[in-house]
């Protein structure tokens, strides 16, 4: 069997955040312990909400945050020990915001090139031919090699932002909510667009979204994370099918399918909203929890796994 | 039985850019009629006009403008405010940008009250309290002295719809309220929306880009595309009769569990919006289209179907059934 291309070990991120001039700094456990691997081909889907961890995550596994406990291995090699280029030719990131992420004073032609001319040792007409070459791929008009992203329109900008990232030609794409931001029309113009790259580079993802239909579109397998831990992991087609765990449950039941008989789904979550400064004793789900037990708030479950499926829960097991 | 909201023939222009053209729709008591589009369709824009809410440099122009009956066009600028919040309120999509940072949450609501109806601090504080509780708020009287920072983002949403629940309101605009919410709390804050409605007779317009929102939540919608509505309908007809080529676009567009294969394509919509100015003619939406035809440059068909089903294309329904 091949190694995995990503093999994350026993991760966590902790801060250390201050509320105020004299409050006493706060620890915020954003990433907690966390193991994952994506085999090569996969596409590995992140999902949670907002204060999950999904994003650290990523950070992490692009080698932009140093964990604070466990490691990461890309394609068997510790990602601490590989340099910026090395890095940089194995994984590549897309980001949610391509208002945001990518250089306002730059053109096109200079924001894509940027990642080959960084790697050197490559003539400019080479280096021009290669960005043409990838812009056309990924579907953008030559004259807007020039423009500015400004002047371009949210999808256009993320067509920018995914050339960038595949202009090395790495084998690893970490995918943070590139859809997020733009129109329903256009968010399909982009999920197609990656997975025919996918098929024709022979790429991985890592595709982290808060939006399960995208992901359930696109990925392979899913893991669930709920402040800082996965609670849940499964191959895609079996955990939309089989949710074993409640939360993965109510995150499931929130989703609002254009289905009008359905009506508007009781997900059975209180008020108490999770807080990665303030994580709770015991399961860390039990606040919310519908069918949480005493024990629950006393005693932290313990991964079960069945073959693919992993659950972390008291009052559930594997499929 | 007539609509509470009642908009005929609304044009709304900033310079020589049209960003609404002749939108219809009506709002009645005790229903939810959802506004869908894309960004830049002009939903939004539509809803700060019914507020009296539109920038000094936007020309409104309307056939009619309706509120219970009384006609809101030639209203002042201190009888609209009058109605603001008062008889009609509106919620956002970002509390934190509505609710001002400076004042706690109770004094922000109260001051609705106050100016609208007058009475006591006192009272209008208690009044305060008894929306937070009913917009399931736990411990109202804590938050009542909280201030927005100190909130969730699906809290402070909650502390919107209080407050524009203060004067008990006929109609209720929402834009995208929740739009900036996870899954979980978009589904808790729509749930409680649907329930009010149900207790208090209320009539919402919700504008939102989510077909998924306006599947679970609609009564009627209408589908807005380059400023014009170009489809209205029962919300079921919608989905399962969707007549303007541009509503089967969108609704190819997003997976749907069961009905699109993980990894195969999903529907998409060629080319962009395009920018429409005063002098536009024709259907706006003809450069994406692949049903185009020559009379798509000319003036448009609005078809109506049944009484409650209409949709501004040229090409019949008969022909469009086939297609």
């Amino acid at each position: 069997m091949t190694a995995p291309l990503i093999e994350v070990r026993g991760v966590g991120q902790q801060f250390r955040v201050r509320a105020g001039l004299l409050a006493k700094p706060k620890r915020v456990v954003a990433v907690d312990g966390v193991s994952l691997q994506l085999k090569a081909g996969d596409v590995l889907g992140v999902v949670g909400e907002s204060g999950c961890g999904k994003s650290t995550l990523a950070k992490i596994i692009l080698g932009l945050l140093e964990p604070t406990a466990g490691e990461v291995l890309i394609d068997g090699k510790r990602l601490a020990s590989l340099d910026r280029k090395e890095r940089a030719r194995l994984i590549q990131p897309v980001f949610q915001d391509p208002f945001s992420s990518l250089n306002p004073r730059r053109r096109v032609r200079d924001v894509v090139s940027l990642p080959l001319v960084a790697q050197g040792g490559m003539s400019t007409p080479e280096v021009n031919r290669r960005v043409d070459e990838m812009l056309a791929r990924v579907g953008l008009d030559p004259s807007m090699a020039d423009r500015l992203p400004a002047h371009l329109s949210g999808g256009q900008r993320q067509r920018v932002a995914i050339a960038r990232a595949l202009v090395l030609r790495p084998r690893i794409v970490v995918c943070d909510e590139p859809t997020s931001a733009l129109d329903v029309s256009v968010q399909a113009q982009i999920l197609n667009l990656l997975a025919e790259l996918r098929r024709e580079f022979g790429l991985s993802y890592l595709f982290i979204s808060h939006n399960l239909a995208v992901v359930e579109h696109v990925a392979s397998e899913v893991a669930v994370m709920y402040l800082g831990r996965i609670v849940e992991q499964n191959q895609a087609a079996a955990l939309f099918r089989d949710p074993r765990h409640p939360y993965t449950k109510a995150l499931l039941a929130s989703v609002l399918t254009p289905e009008p008989d359905l009506g508007l789904p009781e997900t059975g979550l209180g008020d108490a909203m999770p807080d990665p400064a303030n994580v709770p004793p015991g399961c860390r789900f039990h606040p919310r929890c519908p069918i949480a037990i005493e024990r629950c708030s006393q005693e932290a479950p313990a991964t079960q796994r069945n073959g693919p499926n992993l659950v972390e829960c008291h009052l559930a097991a594997p499929a | 039985m007539t609509a509470l909201l009642e908009v005929q023939g609304l044009d709304i222009s900033f310079g020589g850019l049209t960003a609404v053209r002749g939108a219809s729709l009506e709002v009645n008591r005790g229903e939810t009629h959802c506004l869908v589009g894309e960004s830049g369709c002009g939903k939004s824009v539509t809803a700060l006009a019914m507020m009296g809410l539109l920038p000094g440099n936007a020309v409104r122009r309307a056939e009619t403008l309706r509120f219970d009956g009384g006609d809101l066009r030639g209203l002042s600028e201190k009888e609209m405010s009058r109605l603001r919040g008062d008889r009609m309120a509106m919620i956002f999509q970002e509390p934190m940008t509505s609710l001002n940072p400076a004042y706690t949450v109770g004094s922000q609501m109260a001051e609705v009250m106050l100016r609208h109806r007058g009475g006591s601090r006192r009272a209008a504080m208690d009044r305060a309290a008894e929306l937070l509780a009913r917009v399931r708020i736990t411990s109202p009287g804590m938050r009542l002295g909280q201030y927005p920072h100190q909130l969730s983002g699906g809290l402070r949403q909650r502390v919107m719809i209080a407050m524009a629940l203060m004067c008990d309101p006929e109609l209720l605009i929402a834009d995208e309220p929740t739009t900036a919410l996870d899954v979980t709390v978009q589904a808790q804050i729509l749930r409680l929306l649907a329930d009010l409605q149900k207790d208090l007779g209320l009539a919402i317009l919700l504008i939102t880009h989510d077909l998924g929102v306006v599947a679970r939540t609609a009564h009627r919608v209408s589908v807005m595309y380059a400023g014009e509505v170009v489809e209205s309908s029962p919300v079921r007809t919608l989905f399962s009769r969707p007549m303007h080529p541009y509503t089967r676009g969108l609704l190819s567009c997003v997976p749907v569990p069961g009905k699109i294969r993980p990894g195969e394509p999903l529907g998409s919509i060629p080319g962009m919006v395009p920018q429409v100015t005063e002098r536009f003619e024709g259907c706006a939406f003809r450069q994406r289209c692949s049903l185009m035809r020559p009379d798509c440059a000319g003036p448009i068909t609005r078809h109506r179907l049944g009484v409650d089903h209409a949709y501004l294309c040229q090409i019949p329904p008969e022909e469009m059934a086939r297609s």
